[in-house]
């Protein structure tokens, strides 16, 4: 993770780390604010703790999302503080709904410098987002959104096992993770295994990303936690609920930070850290039934 | 607030479940009077039979058994957008007079007194859905004339109606809160007062609404939750209170 960080993300760089609550790359989050990056433009549909904590870490210059809290919990404070104009520095939003940064990502993967979308009619978000604008149909006529194409620097994407060439396979929710790493230009996976390209071959539906776009594949058992690795380990929701009390103290953030990310130098130290959180966590087991691939 | 929610939902729906009460009503009404209710989470999850109440919508418990997982690329422009979800069920931080939902800011967006979450799937939800069901604390400060912004655009924006403005779904048709339920009005697209929860009366419910609330004609009677409704929200479903207050 180390070596991945220092070599593919770079000051300045617009950053994706990816997963509709599941499968977040904290392990890499963290690394990132270990090794100090500065100014980045981080975009998620939800920023979620692991952004909360770069944006109080100060490695954020600009946020562009679509939801912004903890969900089912309340509000992240760092990314709150610096909205409202309470926090140590400023940042900037670009503001999107689900569907919109969805969208974004879909022109991006495909390289289109747009996409279109029927949505955004009575709402003020194009109000306050001027790159949220409106097209005619040449086929129609219709009034249609438009929203621009997000090609980020570098994505980085959990998921369950890939192979050394970093064919990578996922199941449960995928969110927009094929979509994110299709669309940027540099691919870290970050994976709980990893397996022999055969076992990929055995199962070729399973893949969401070819090795073909994948510039380095990092193995980091435990790396989405507190988010979850379906049939590997539960999400932590006990913590989602203690990051309320944290987030909202600026001081017991950074005691946080101190404690879990720079006086920890990777996450397998992480785990250890923390004394029965595996068996806790980890998930029991629900084998799907497998199918027949021959002809 | 959750129980007189879930008897909104009929059996067989595809109902698209928001955050918070939403979610804990929808998984209300498939344990009671709707067993075939599809549930579709934004997450991707279609037809999810969650064993234990997902504290966010993307719970792996929303994965194992379900009918369908899908990207988001599917669920927002396959399912949502091409007109397939019968019911969109949201919350809101405030409603207003229009059913207007802001989930943004409180405040002016450049400064906001209060920044919330955003509009995640809601501004889209609110859109598309065939009808969407709203459900609120009762509140001055939760039911302005106006909300501070619209996140998810309910009957009327600046005074022009959704179908002018090309919205395929009909809207809010009803705001449920813990007091009484509003419905729009069919001619005009406001909210007026449709029925009362026992104990409330009118005033009760004006004293706390931000403008001058019509009633319908003949005000209907909210029958209070089962002892059955109270058992699975109390026991089964939210036993850590994480939506139930009480």
């Amino acid at each position: 993770m180390r070596d991945a960080v220092a070599g593919f993300v770079h000051d300045g760089d617009t950053v994706v780390i990816e997963g509709f609550t599941h499968l977040i790359c904290f392990a890499a989050g963290h690394e990132i604010i270990r090794q100090g990056r500065r100014n980045l433009t981080l975009a998620r549909l939800t920023p979620d703790l692991i952004y909360d904590q770069m944006i109080a870490a100060g490695c954020v210059r600009k946020l562009a999302f679509s939801w912004a809290g903890n969900p089912g919990v309340g509000s992240l404070h760092a990314f709150r503080r610096a909205v409202e104009g309470k926090g140590p520095a400023p940042l900037e939003i670009e503001e999107y709904s689900h569907f919109g940064m969805v969208a974004r990502f879909s022109a991006g993967a495909a390289r289109l410098p747009f996409w279109p979308l029927r949505n955004y009619m009575g709402t003020d978000l194009p109000r306050v987002n001027p790159r949220i604008r409106t097209i005619t149909c040449p086929y129609t006529g219709e009034r249609l959104a438009t929203v621009p194409a997000l090609n980020p620097d570098v994505a980085i994407v959990h998921a369950q096992r890939a192979d050394a060439q970093g064919n990578t396979q996922m199941w449960g929710l995928l969110g927009v993770q094929k979509e994110a790493a299709f669309a940027s230009q540099r691919v870290i996976v970050v994976v709980e295994e990893l397996v022999d390209q055969s076992v990929i071959r055995s199962d070729p539906n399973r893949t969401v990303i070819p090795g073909m776009i994948v510039h380095g594949v990092v193995v980091e058992p435990w790396g989405a936690h507190p988010s979850y690795a379906q049939g590997y380990y539960d999400r932590d929701n006990d913590f989602y609920l203690a990051w309320e009390p944290i987030s909202r103290d600026p001081d017991k953030l950074a005691r946080y930070l101190d404690e879990f990310v720079y006086a920890v130098p990777d996450r397998a130290a992480y785990v250890r850290k923390q004394p029965g959180l595996t068996a806790r966590l980890r998930a029991e087991e629900r084998f799907s039934g497998g199918v027949n691939y021959g002809f | 607030m959750a129980a007189v929610a879930a008897r909104e939902l009929c059996d067989g729906e595809v109902v698209f479940v928001g955050i918070g009460i939403p979610n804990l009503a929808c998984n209300l009404a498939r344990r009671t009077h709707a067993p075939e209710l599809v549930l579709i989470y934004e997450s991707g999850a279609v037809g999810a039979v969650p064993d234990r109440l997902p504290v966010s919508i993307g719970d792996p418990a929303l994965v194992t058994g379900s009918l369908m997982v899908c990207g988001m690329a599917d669920v927002f422009q396959s399912i949502l957008q091409s007109g397939r979800i019968e019911v969109g069920f949201l919350g809101g931080a405030q409603v207003d007079r229009y059913g207007n939902i802001n989930t943004t800011v409180v405040g002016s967006y450049e400064r906001p007194a209060v920044r919330l979450p955003g509009s995640g799937g809601a501004a889209e939800i609110a859109i598309h859905a065939r009808r969407l069901l709203i459900v609120s604390k009762l509140s001055l400060r939760a039911f302005p004339e106006r909300v501070d912004f619209v996140t998810s655009p309910g009957q009327r924006h600046d005074g022009v109606p959704r179908s002018r403005l090309g919205m395929p779904g009909a809207g809010p048709v009803k705001v449920i809160t813990d007091r009484a339920i509003l419905e729009a009005d069919e001619a005009t697209g406001e909210m007026v007062l449709a029925a009362l929860y026992p104990g409330v009366d009118e005033a009760d419910v004006r004293r706390d609404v931000g403008w001058s609330l019509r009633c319908r004609p003949r005000l209907g009677r909210v029958e209070p939750p089962t002892a059955t409704e109270l058992r699975l929200l109390r026991e089964v479903l939210d036993p850590r209170r994480l939506y139930l207050k009480g």
